[in-house]
């Protein structure tokens, strides 16, 4: 119940930060490393709920965007990427990047709170 | 020891934010901030735009001062429908900066010197040039001009502040593409920067540093020589003014310096720092206009294609501008207020560039390396230094000090090195570093009711030159080479000159009404393709040959005078038409001197493709290609030899010179020999022969690649400003080339094509290889591509607002209302 508690809090609040405030991009960091101080679960498992919150939030709306798009746009950056044109590969990397620093955010935050 | 884990994750994490927050070095290239840059919140994900994006909006802006209505048409041309003058630039500045921000703002990074601000030190040497070029200062003065008139200032704040109120209205993560790739932000607009896109078009067009290269030219070969590989005529030249035109005399008197046989002529100068970005050579373009006489419908036509670099996004945005005092539509300037090329309710205008040399160079002579006083006139006179300081990414900036000359500023010094055989400084003489005010003739044009207004618009026209081309409605047409032009003596200017003195300045601007001009001619039609305007009569110097290429006007003249009964389809045909007139003078004689007994087999088959060639170069003709190759081969048999003993940069001789010394003089030309063997002199058939041997080769190899087809051959493209492959459109299928009405070659060609067709109701057609939205993720971005390649038109819609109201063809509705 943690797990999925942390989880969606967490992708909620990164979509927030995002939306309603004017802090770099990576802010939704702080987010995950937040709610793994909030809601306490083993490091590992802080991980997951972080990264896999943040790959999905990424994810979809990387996919949302592209599907409206009719992948146009997403076509061009994968071949200047290089990634030879796969748009595929391109929201998969977009979620990986979101989830792995917000996994990375959640482990630190879970370690933060075992030091207390 | 809790603490450890948690100090190495969040190590590890503040330094994974970190690399994915910096831009990555990859080889020559640097990778965007790839965390910002995949961010579906911040970065490109934001720019992929909904294909099925509406623009309807009602937006509320304090810019306005009455409601504006915009009407976008299904090719997403804005029609701009606004109470006053004011309030139509501010939203020509709003849609301009909506659809074209980077663009606009990139030009003017590229005009002003500062691309090493946003690439890095990888540009400053681009950078230094324009700025030792004096682009900023000529911008300043133009700026200075439009200041002076309340129409075009009153137009430039407005456009200003509409491109003002729509960056402000951006959000972070709204920004164009471009500037998430390449991380940086858009700045404010200025009354500045439009002056500064229009020097950059300045330059692009008047800003041949031809000269320098023909001072090495003369240096190296000599002055007899210099005439026989660049000679001053053209026996193909048929000119914007018909022959036997009779002129008045000139009434201005040049005075050649009694001394220029040997202060000039023969002076020996070499420069071998000459720019490393160049306007390209075949920029240039058709315009013409046929009278009722010659029409179908007893009403004129009038057609204009400029010949410029093939971008994306477009150097052209389509609109319609239109007040209770004039209705306008056509191809605008993102950066700048005004319709460049189109038409109104009476009447149409077009341009091509007239080529004339407006750039000179003097040699000063200063004091002592201070450079802070030259010798002119028999005495010591203080030059001003003008500080011009390059911004560079991740670098400390550098200082640029230029002393400014009575000519101007003084390009190359000790600091910017001429890479001369002596020490020298060297001026630059630039029309458009004046104070003058080119969009006034453009505000002008928008607004012109018949042929007076016409000559009143284009009267104070300065730089760079252009043949105004003119049809109304009411039947007239006319064509005007007009811009400020120096009255010259025979070769002032043609190359570096003595700048101790006043006698080698300019001595007078040729007047207006002096320019070559041509109204209603009996013929029936004008028409201009940047070959030079006149014939030897005419009382001023025009330049050097290689500045007007001749074959283009020659063609169109010839059809043109062919036809009758013209209709806007038939302009069409011949706008696109790839028929190639150099060939046909080329090809008999090429095929006079060929020894075909010395031929082997799969040679004689590219004999055979190029003799049975229909010499059009259409997309799957082979013998144009033949043609092309071979005559390459040709020339450098004939001049390698003689250039490549020198380590100057040398100009290349014109394509009209080779194949009229051949025709007129093949025995005695003395290029044709090859000084490589001894005691061997070369026959023509012998070199024609070999040329065609070694281009066979190149032949043999392009087959095995399946290039051989001039459409593959040629391989055009419209390349993205950031030339990112990924961003362009590659291998279209479309014929022409160099010398072809269709002048599309590789990277240049046709980038806006017009037809006007001044009927009651205007019939107006047109098309330019891009789309109205600059951003890359839209399906606005490129959409024009195809129709243009195809050699279609779209059709132009021309409409009041009550029109627009109803039209189904406009799809979307925007208002702005003051608030």
């Amino acid at each position: 119940m943690k797990f999925i508690t942390a989880l969606v809090l967490t992708a909620l609040l990164c979509f927030a930060i995002g939306l309603f405030t004017n802090l770099p991009w990576y802010s939704f960091v702080l987010c995950s490393l937040i709610v793994a101080v909030a809601i306490h679960q083993k490091p590992f498992k802080a991980f997951l709920a972080g990264f896999i919150a943040a790959f999905l939030l990424w994810f979809i709306m990387a996919w949302l965007k592209d599907s409206a798009n009719e992948h146009l746009l997403s076509k061009k950056v994968a071949e200047i990427l290089p990634l030879n044109g796969n748009y595929h590969l391109l929201i998969i990397l977009s979620g990986l990047i979101g989830g792995l620093l917000a996994g990375m955010g959640a482990l630190t935050g879970s370690f933060l709170r075992k030091i207390k | 020891m809790r603490i450890v884990p948690f100090i190495i994750s969040a190590a590890i994490t503040t330094g994974l934010i970190i690399t994915l927050n910096t831009q990555l070095k990859i080889g020559t290239s640097k990778t965007p901030k790839l965390g910002y840059f995949l961010s579906p919140q911040y970065g490109f994900w934001q720019n992929a735009e909904p294909t099925d994006i509406a623009f309807n909006d009602d937006i509320k802006m304090p810019g306005v001062t009455n409601q504006v209505d915009v009407y976008f048409d299904e090719r997403l041309v804005p029609h701009v429908y606004a109470e006053n003058d004011a309030d139509a630039y501010f939203i020509q500045g709003y849609l301009h900066a909506k659809f074209r921000l980077w663009q606009m703002e990139f030009q003017t990074h590229i005009a002003a010197g500062r691309l090493s601000e946003i690439v890095g030190e990888d540009k400053i040497a681009t950078d230094k040039y324009f700025r030792r070029l004096g682009m900023v200062y000529g911008a300043e003065n133009t700026l200075k001009a439009i200041d002076k008139d309340a129409e075009t200032k009153a137009a430039c704040d407005a456009y200003t502040a509409g491109v003002n109120t729509y960056i402000n209205s951006l959000k972070p993560e709204q920004i164009p593409f471009e500037y998430k790739l390449l991380d940086y932000k858009p700045e404010a607009w200025t009354n500045l920067k439009t002056a500064i896109f229009l020097k950059f078009m300045s330059w692009d067009l008047a800003g041949k540093t031809e000269d320098l290269l023909f001072t090495n030219a003369k240096t190296y070969f000599g002055y007899d020589d210099l005439q026989k590989l660049y000679p001053l005529i053209q026996d193909t030249l048929d000119p914007i003014i018909p022959k036997g035109t009779v002129y008045e005399k000139a009434s201005i008197t040049v005075t050649k310096p009694a001394n220029s046989d040997s202060l000039y002529l023969e002076r020996k100068d070499t420069i071998n720092n000459t720019p490393t970005v160049k306007p390209n050579k075949n920029n240039g373009s058709n315009n013409w206009a046929v009278a009722g006489i010659k029409t179908k419908s007893g009403k004129p036509i009038l057609c204009n294609d400029p010949h410029l670099g093939l971008n994306l996004p477009s150097l052209w945005f389509e609109m319609q501008i239109t007040t209770p005092k004039y209705s306008s539509y056509g191809a605008t300037f993102p950066g700048s207020p005004a319709i460049i090329i189109g038409f109104n309710d009476s009447c149409a205008w077009g341009v091509t560039n007239a080529g004339r040399d407006v750039e000179d160079f003097y040699e000063i002579k200063f004091r002592d390396s201070t450079m802070q006083e030259y010798f002119f006139d028999g005495r010591w006179q203080a030059a001003q230094i003008r500080t011009e300081t390059i911004k560079i990414k991740g670098k400390p900036a550098i200082e640029e000090k230029i002393a400014m000359t009575i000519f101007g500023p003084v390009m190359y010094d000790k600091s910017y090195p001429a890479k001369s055989n002596k020490e020298i400084n060297i001026a630059v003489r630039w029309k458009a570093h004046d104070e003058s005010n080119e969009l006034r003739t453009f505000y002008k044009l928008n607004r012109m009711n018949n042929y007076l207004d016409y000559v009143d618009a284009i009267s104070t026209y300065e730089c760079p030159g252009q043949n105004f081309v003119f049809a109304a409605h009411n039947g007239d047409i006319a064509l005007r080479q007009q811009g400020a032009f120096a009255a010259k003596w025979q070769q002032q200017g043609d190359f570096i000159m003595p700048g101790t003195d006043s006698s080698y300045m300019w001595q007078g601007i040729i007047a207006a009404k002096e320019n070559p001009q041509i109204v209603n001619p009996q013929r029936g039609f004008v028409s201009s393709a940047n070959q030079q305007a006149t014939d030897a009569t005419y009382p001023y110097y025009l330049g050097r040959p290689n500045l007007f290429p001749p074959y283009r006007g020659f063609i169109i003249n010839r059809k043109l005078a062919a036809m009758n009964n013209i209709t806007p389809q038939d302009m069409q045909a011949l706008q696109t038409d790839n028929y190639n007139v150099y060939a046909e003078i080329c090809k008999p004689v090429l095929l006079k001197y060929i020894n075909s007994n010395e031929l082997k087999d799969n040679e004689k088959k590219y004999l055979q493709i190029f003799t049975s060639w229909n010499l059009r170069n259409d997309i799957h003709e082979k013998g144009i290609t033949v043609f092309k190759i071979w005559w390459d081969s040709l020339e450098t048999a004939t001049w390698a030899d003689e250039f490549e003993k020198s380590t100057l940069k040398l100009p290349w001789p014109d394509e009209s010179t080779l194949i009229e010394k051949i025709i007129n003089d093949s025995s005695n030309y003395k290029f044709i020999d090859n000084i490589n063997t001894k005691n061997k002199k070369e026959t023509l058939a012998e070199i024609v022969t070999q040329a065609f041997k070694n281009a066979s080769k190149t032949l043999d190899s392009l087959e095995k690649i399946n290039k051989l087809e001039w459409v593959n051959y040629k391989d055009t493209k419209v390349q993205h400003l950031l030339q990112l492959p990924a961003l362009s459109k590659l291998h279209l299928p479309i014929g022409g080339g160099v010398h072809i009405i269709n002048a599309t070659s590789t990277t240049h060609g046709p980038s806006w094509r017009m037809i006007v067709h001044l009927t009651d109701k205007i019939e107006a057609y047109g098309v330019y290889p891009g789309g109205q939205n600059g951003n890359p993720g839209s399906k606005y971005y490129s959409n024009f591509v195809d129709t243009w390649a195809a050699g279609k038109y779209y059709n132009i819609i021309f409409i009041s607002k009550q029109e627009a109201r109803k039209d189904t063809r406009m799809k979307w509705h925007t208002v702005f209302v003051n608030g």
